[in-house]
């Protein structure tokens, strides 16, 4: 392979960042265009990699489009860049949701220029992220993200906005502080950062026991994805973040907590992930119905859906720690499918919330006259998340469920399974509920003068409409791809 | 012999003559720009002079009074390297002062000279010596702009330096007085049989380690003897106080690596033992610098409440050294890098802090609002220090961080490092909020802030560094792991 394609993905949008921050000339109207020529050629190229990836049987288990050079010497680390079936998907949700958020910003005006170069660098630091595989390199784009979270949240959000950017910030500094120590713990167990060596460690002697370096590491993508009870910085960062900066958060941010559950926790430490399936998959089934139950409560419309993500990330958990083939595709395929859902959903918050102003739900009613458009895709990305067949949504859940319910490794986990199943009635429940208060109901004279989407807006949900059909009917489009990372993992666990 | 033997001191030689030749010219000279025109080539030449000796094997000169080693050539660029940002940031600050910018110059370079020397000793007489030129240079420069609080600030660094001093002498006579000599390869020879019984069984020589710890500390600014910090932060120039903040700072750190290492660093309980002190130190000194960093509404005691954190972190360094007793040189390099990179962070932090300050006339950070439209580089500029403290990436503080942390992993200092993380979890906040000030605040006026050609230089120099240290620190953590192949042991 002689073109670096994962640098060049991972790259270009901070490139994008440079140019917007340090091009003089460049109007506001250009910006923008900037902007999106950056994500679409980043786009395009993740979708270059997508159509080349080698979905044979010899290649199952292998990295591919490697790239590794010698980065710090003195502790061995490697800049090392790769993708399996397990990033794949998750880059290409990146990619997907950078261009989107461009075209959801559209409409920015307070200190454009800042805020499009923030929007470029978060998403080089995500798909850093998703593509290292040396844990130090690891480390590094995942503190990256926060620069730009803070600023995004903190200059373009509303409401108690820097309350919320700082508690995201230190939310998450504190998860990565124990997972950098257990980053560290099993560099000196082992000797290597390097994740493909790592994969699969058993019989190691650390410092301190391999449990104890799972748990180091796990509290940090527990606080990301985000796991009850370390949950609580989500709802406020999502209700106060700009429009995209939610997409991006509730699209790709937290799917960062699960990739890291399943790269680095699964499958370097198999052994005890069997053993501590149980813990994780009661508190999988608490997140769910927890997360579902208070989202009933919510009076604010975004953050309704914030909390509705912290349920749905129940089942990715859920998925991953039943631990087996069927089980770890639904959970990826999950995350995949939550990220352009939840995407969508906050677009749609946020076109509703530009358009009338008002995002309380006592507020609203009987929009769907105004914004026939936004209230029908609105209405799909509702049926999407509560798992209508024919979604993505039901896709995921479905194949979620079934490999969590025929799970071996839990005892009783068919229980699990259907207090998990439960969580999809309460969210029709609250999905229809809203859906119901927003849209429908008599009409109100208030929002009168209120208009529907324009071009910019239906081309940028269009494409997420798109997205979701196209994965719910042919869901083997992924699944194919996220096989070639699961199976490997289950060969791991020996089952 | 000895003659010939000069030629290891050149830089030195060549930082007292510009020294010299600076307060001479300031007699004569109008025009001051000059004097930062010798000032800076002396210290080019100074660097130069340190680079020809880099490639020679380690010798000591003068009696085993110096060492010329890889050592102490690292600690030379760094102080030099620090002396020259600071002269380039003084630029902004020197009409503050009626007179004296020859003399301010001048002691500048004397400073460096002392610690330079300090990095270099082998000897207990010669650290006493070199120890308080540079001391002494700093408390007249803390007092330079004769108001009150920089009398106050020179006054106290003064009495509580004299303290410390005092302690490190005893210290020292202690140690000379039970092993005959101020060697400190000699003393090194002599320890292990003092303390075959134990350290219960050679109790003087348990106060002298005690005393020399406590002298040296306060020259860190470790927990217990940072009192004197925020105080002199608030009211010293601030190019001394950045001065003070990294150069001092890391020359207490070479001196203590070197003492210690070389001195007690066999049998291995020993080192051990000074290992774990240093560690619950460390912990100590992180958690109150950053504690007390959160209430801190002044921008100069901010960065001194940081620089104790920021020490403490450092002496994750020294506690791996001491607990690994040789094992590995890991920690050493470590400490190095951290102190290269903690070194370019606080002095580019500083100088943005002068430019902003002198233009707003305050240090308060209330009265940075709106910095991000009204200088927006210097703003930027500042914002990445910042975050190179929290040690986020990509900057130099997060490699500094995960090199010393790493190390002290390795040696079962497990909980140290988790303190360590923690803390740097409470630092963000308070980084940040002066980050939220400069970008969310609303600017007291639209004026511009402007800053002369040597500052605006100053700052490039210190980000261009955060921002390689970060990204590419390879070649750099080469040069701190050779620094500390001659070192000790």
């Amino acid at each position: 392979m002689t073109f670096s394609f994962l640098s060049a993905i991972v790259f270009l949008p901070v490139i994008g960042a440079v140019v917007i921050a340090l091009l003089p000339g460049l109007n506001p109207r250009l910006l923008k265009f900037v902007a999106l020529l950056f994500t679409v050629a980043t786009f395009a190229l993740s979708l270059t990699v997508f159509c080349q990836f080698d979905r044979s049987v010899g290649a199952i288990g292998q990295m591919q489009f490697e790239e590794k050079i010698l980065w710090i010497p003195a502790i061995g680390a490697h800049y090392h860049l790769g993708i399996d079936g397990l990033s794949l998907p998750m880059v290409i949700l990146m990619t997907f949701l950078g261009v989107l958020a461009v075209l959801v910003s559209w409409r920015i005006e307070l200190r454009p220029r800042e805020y499009f170069a923030w929007l470029l660098f978060l998403e080089t630091s995500i798909l850093g992220v998703f593509c290292s595989l040396d844990l130090i390199l690891f480390f590094l784009f995942w503190e990256l993200e926060l620069v730009p979270m803070y600023f995004l949240i903190s200059i373009w959000g509303s409401g108690r906005k820097e309350y919320s950017a700082i508690k995201y910030v230190i939310y998450t500094l504190l998860g990565s502080a124990f997972m950098l120590a257990g980053i560290l713990a099993v560099y000196f167990s082992t000797g290597t950062f390097s994740i493909v060596e790592l994969t699969g460690l058993h019989g190691v002697r650390g410092a301190i026991p391999l449990a104890a370096m799972f748990f180091l590491l796990l509290i940090g993508f527990a606080v990301k994805l985000p796991v009850f009870p370390l949950h609580t910085w989500l709802p406020d960062a999502h209700t106060d973040a700009p429009t995209a900066a939610s997409v991006v958060l509730a699209g790709a941010l937290l799917k960062m907590g699960g990739y890291g559950m399943i790269r680095v926790c699964v499958s370097i430490f198999p052994e005890v992930a069997l053993q501590y399936a149980p813990l994780l998959v009661t508190l999988a089934v608490v997140n769910v119905l927890y997360g579902a139950g208070v989202t009933l409560r919510q009076k604010d419309l975004k953050r309704l859906i914030a909390y509705s993500s912290v349920s749905h990330m129940g089942y990715v958990l859920l998925g991953i720690f039943a631990l087996n083939q069927v089980s770890l595709t639904g959970a990826t395929l999950q995350m995949f499918s939550h990220g352009i859902v939840t995407g969508l959903l906050f677009a749609m918050v946020g076109l509703v919330y530009e358009k009338s102003h008002e995002r309380n739900l006592d507020n609203l009613g009987g929009l769907a006259r105004q914004m026939p458009v936004i209230a029908v895709v609105f209405t799909i990305a509702g049926l999407a998340s509560l798992g209508l067949p024919g979604t993505s949504g039901f896709a995921a859940e479905f194949i979620t469920f079934i490999g969590s319910f025929s799970s071996t490794v839990v005892e009783w986990i068919q229980i699990y399974t259907v207090l998990g199943v439960f969580g999809v009635v309460l969210t029709a429940g609250y999905i229809l509920w809203m859906l119901q208060r927003v849209f429908y109901g008599p009409p109100q004279e208030k929002f009168d003068g209120v208009s529907d989407a324009d071009i910019v807006d239906k081309v940028c949900i269009f494409s997420f409409v798109v997205a979701i059909m196209l994965v719910g009917l042919y869901p083997a489009i992924l699944t194919n791809v996220i096989r070639m990372g699961v199976e490997p993992l289950v060969m791991l666990l020996g089952l | 012999m000895l003659l010939s033997e000069v030629r290891f001191l050149i830089p030195e030689i060549a930082l007292l003559v510009g020294a010299l030749v600076i307060v001479l010219l300031d007699l004569f000279v109008r025009q001051k720009k000059v004097l930062v025109g010798v000032n800076l080539f002396v210290l080019i030449a100074a660097v130069g002079f340190s680079v020809l000796l880099w490639g020679k094997r380690p010798v000591s000169v003068f009696y085993d009074v110096l060492w010329v080693d890889q050592f102490a050539i690292f600690f030379k660029f760094l102080f030099l390297a620090a002396a020259g940002l600071v002269v380039l940031c003084s630029q902004d600050y020197v009409d503050k002062f009626e007179r004296f910018q020859g003399e301010y110059y001048a002691l500048v370079l004397l400073a460096t000279v002392g610690m330079m020397l300090l990095a270099a000793t082998a000897d207990l007489i010669a650290i006493y010596i070199a120890l308080e030129l540079s001391s002494i240079s700093l408390y007249v420069l803390a007092t330079f702009l004769k108001d009150e609080k920089s009398t106050e600030a020179g006054l106290k660094y003064l009495l509580v330096g004299a303290v410390a001093s005092a302690m490190l002498l005893y210290g020292m006579a202690i140690t000379f007085g039970l092993t005959g000599t101020t060697r400190l390869t000699d003393i090194a020879q002599m320890v292990p049989s003092l303390v075959a019984g134990g350290l219960t069984q050679s109790p003087a020589l348990l106060i002298g380690m005690v005393l020399l710890t406590a002298g040296f500390g306060f020259k860190i600014a470790c927990f217990p003897f940072h009192m004197w910090v925020p105080d002199v932060y608030e009211g010293a120039p601030t190019p001394i106080t950045a001065y003070l903040s990294v150069a001092s700072k890391a020359a207490g750190f070479a001196i203590i690596l070197r003492v210690f290492s070389t001195v007690f660093g066999f049998p291995d309980w020993l080192s051990g033992n000074w290992g774990m002190l240093f560690a619950v130190l460390s912990a100590l000194t992180m958690s109150i610098g950053n504690v007390i960093a959160l209430l801190q509404t002044n921008i100069k005691r901010l960065l001194g409440y940081s620089s104790i954190a920021q020490a403490g972190y450092l002496m994750v360094g020294l506690a791996t050294v001491g607990v690994a007793a040789g094992m590995d040189k890991l920690g050493q390099s470590g400490l190095l890098f951290f102190l290269f990179s903690y070194t370019v962070t606080n002095m580019g932090a500083f100088a943005t802090v002068i430019a902003i300050s002198n233009k707003v006339n305050s240090d308060l950070i209330d009265d940075y609002a709106g910095m991000g439209k009204r200088a927006p580089v210097l703003a930027l500029a500042l914002t990445l220090c910042l975050v190179s403290l929290i040690g986020l990436p990509p900057t130099a503080g997060l490699i500094a961080k995960v090199y010393i942390f790493s190390a002290a992993v390795q040696h079962g200092l497990l909980w140290l490092v988790i303190v360590g993380v923690i803390n740097s979890c409470i630092s963000a906040y308070y980084y940040l909020k002066v980050v939220k000030v400069m970008w969310l605040g609303a600017p007291a006026s639209s004026e511009q802030v402007p800053s002369s050609w040597a500052l605006r230089t100053a700052v490039l120099i210190c980000c261009l560094l955060v921002l390689v240290l970060g990204i590419v620190p390879g070649s750099f953590v080469r040069l701190a792991e050779i620094a500390t192949h001659t070192l000790g042991f």
